[in-house]
């Protein structure tokens, strides 16, 4: 496959992840390295439906790293976006998944990362962004930064549901992939997240959290749901 | 062995009797309670079912042609459902079991609907698509229990096309020579109207799809048939679209079908064409024990007693919001 434009052109389209609803691809754009999210075309939906669901979510996630991004939070930066195609082209962000990287880096620079990210969630729920799959593989560190991806279920939503939903799932991650550490971690995502959000919007947002676990479906499915 | 299994949670009083040999069903017999009008009247249900009991369990007995004696036990469906319905089969069963002195054994509703649909298609480990009245749920096995990786916020598929065919004067009856009316209509139609699809992350939510698409109904400017087709395409991508998340996910390789949404063909289409991606093969639960019956219940209660799980009389209490992941599967692994 290669995309034209303006006569800039994809080259070396390298398949690296099949997932239900995009490809992602490796390429180089105008001589850096990009990924490509393809959004698939549906056999099942009414072709008009398929058009339109895709165009939609390519938009809205488009305009969402966009928006996130102007809010100073490191996400990768947006090339291109061809609604009509389903397709986002955004900077490749060369590092390391916070998943794998908790495993071997030492658990106060971990700490560090992880209120980073709570920061920036913090920011995101402020200015009424949830991300929606906020897990340890869809944060990416590099050269000491984490960077947010994976904004293809992310939603303008000032539900305190919403947001607590986004923490409990990042908890949840953490409890999976490092269960010695949760408390520690979790603790210092949190610190991050009040500097922006301050010790009431912490407080409520902890409870919602609580009460989300309380529901029970919760405390495994959506674990499970993520392997 | 031999269990006696009894169905009320619904609309439906029904008695089934199965054994642990092929063919293993004795007896089905069922009791449907049709309100005059509008929706399900628990109490109006379960004033049916106490009048109708009797002879639905007598008329089990004689299908099987044997007696209460024969059988080793007696299960009954505890919940999910409407409370009034339940207390009626669980004041049954108690009084069954007692009187006869035979164990009781309690069944989950919705993982009856699971366990019929496994049993009578033979799949093996599939992802499981549950959609009925009540529930819209996508559920795999793992680890002990069925697991619900998606599921409606709101209201049930079934729910969505029974209200919107009664609210714009489709039914009743809802389900016409083996179709629903929705479905029916739906064939008729042609364009895609502007109605809401929402899935969130693994779950859907079909409120808002129901409003706009009586809203829209209710302008008189769309042909009743294309907001239909909107409303079905919508509503059973949406389902589609979750499920084949959960099966790219799990990597399983079988999709069932289960509930009396499962009928549907244009549903069973739209399966085929996602399942095709995947190589995954699609089993569909036969029409008649995809809706509410006490054969599921009687098999689920044979599966569960062969592996102890017997309830006391006194501790026999319905839930009626009783989750399929609450309850262990000792059966599988
Ligand atoms: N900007 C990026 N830079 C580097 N790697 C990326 C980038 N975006 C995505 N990836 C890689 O591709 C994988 C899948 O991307 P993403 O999560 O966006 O797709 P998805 O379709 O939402 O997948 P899923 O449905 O499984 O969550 C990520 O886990 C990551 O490894
Ligand atoms: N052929 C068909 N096509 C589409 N829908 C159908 C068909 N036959 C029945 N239904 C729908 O199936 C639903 C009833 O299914 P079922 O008896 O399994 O559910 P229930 O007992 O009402 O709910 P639950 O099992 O969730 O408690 C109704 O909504 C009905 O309209
Ligand atoms: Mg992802």
């Amino acid at each position: 496959m290669a995309f034209r434009r303006g006569g800039d052109t994809l080259e070396k389209l390298e398949l690296i992840y099949k997932g239900a609803e995009a490809y992602l691809f490796k390429s180089t754009f105008l001589d850096t390295d990009v990924i490509v999210k393809y959004r698939l075309p549906k056999p099942y939906r009414d072709p008009l439906l398929d058009r339109r669901i895709r165009r939609d979510r390519t938009i809205l996630e488009a305009r969402i790293i966009a928006r996130v991004k102007e809010l100073g939070v490191p996400v990768p930066a947006l090339y291109m976006v061809d609604p009509e195609k389903a397709i986002i082209i955004m900077e490749y962000i060369h590092g390391i998944r916070l998943k794998e990287l908790i495993n071997h880096a030492n658990i106060s620079t971990i700490e560090t990362y992880v209120r980073e990210v709570g920061r920036s969630i913090g920011i995101m729920h402020s200015a009424g962004i949830v991300h929606g799959d906020l897990t340890t593989s869809n944060i990416i560190v590099k050269e000491g930064t984490p960077y947010i991806i994976d904004f293809g279920l992310a939603q303008y939503s000032d539900e305190l549901e919403d947001k607590g939903v986004d923490i409990h799932l990042f908890l949840r991650s953490l409890e999976s992939t490092h269960p010695r550490f949760v408390d520690r971690l979790f603790k210092a995502f949190m610190k991050g997240y009040e500097e922006i959000v301050g010790s009431r919007g912490k407080e409520s947002i902890l409870e919602k959290v609580r009460e989300i676990r309380m529901r029970g479906r919760y405390v495994e499915e959506r674990r499970l749901r993520k392997q | 062995m031999i269990i006696l299994g009894i169905e009320s949670t619904a609309h439906t009083f029904g008695v089934g009797i199965v054994r642990d040999k092929d063919p293993f069903i004795l007896a089905d017999v069922r009791a449907n309670y049709i309100p005059k009008e509008g929706g399900i009247h628990p109490r109006e249900a379960s004033r049916f079912f106490a009048t109708k009991a009797h002879e639905v369990i007598k008329q089990a007995l004689e299908q099987a042609r044997i007696s209460i004696n024969d059988i080793n036990a007696i299960a009954v469906a505890l919940g999910p459902g409407l409370g009034p319905c339940l207390r009626v089969g669980a004041t049954i069963a108690r009084a069954l079991a007692s009187f006869f002195n035979k164990p009781l054994v309690p069944v989950n509703h919705s993982v009856a609907h699971v366990e019929i649909g496994l049993k009578l298609t033979g799949a093996r480990d599939p992802v499981i698509v549950y959609l009925a009245g009540g529930n819209t749920m996508i559920i795999a096995f793992n680890d002990k229990r069925y697991r619900v990786f998606g599921e409606t916020l709101d209201i049930a598929l079934g729910n969505l096309i029974d209200v919107f065919a009664r609210e714009v004067g489709l039914a009743p009856p809802y389900v016409r020579k083996g179709v629903h009316v929705v479905d029916e209509c739906a064939d008729k139609g042609s364009k895609l109207l502007d109605l809401p699809y929402i899935v969130k992350g693994q779950d859907v939510s079909f409120s808002g799809l129901l409003t706009a698409a009586l809203k829209h109904y209710k302008t008189g400017k769309y042909r009743l048939e294309d907001i239909c087709y909107t409303l079905r395409e919508i509503a059973y991508s949406m389902v589609v679209e979750v499920s084949e998340r959960a099966l790219a996910h799990t990597s399983k390789n079988e999709v069932l079908l289960v509930g009396g949404v499962a009928a549907s063909r244009r549903l069973q289409e739209k399966f085929k064409l996602m399942a095709k991606i995947y190589d995954a093969s699609v089993h569909v639960v036969p029409p008649r024990y995809a809706v509410d019956n006490g054969v599921m219940i009687a098999w689920t209660g044979l599966l569960a007693y062969k592996h102890g799980v017997v309830i006391p009389v006194e501790k026999a209490v319905v839930r009626q919001r009783w989750r399929l992941d609450e309850v262990e599967i000792p059966w599988r692994s």
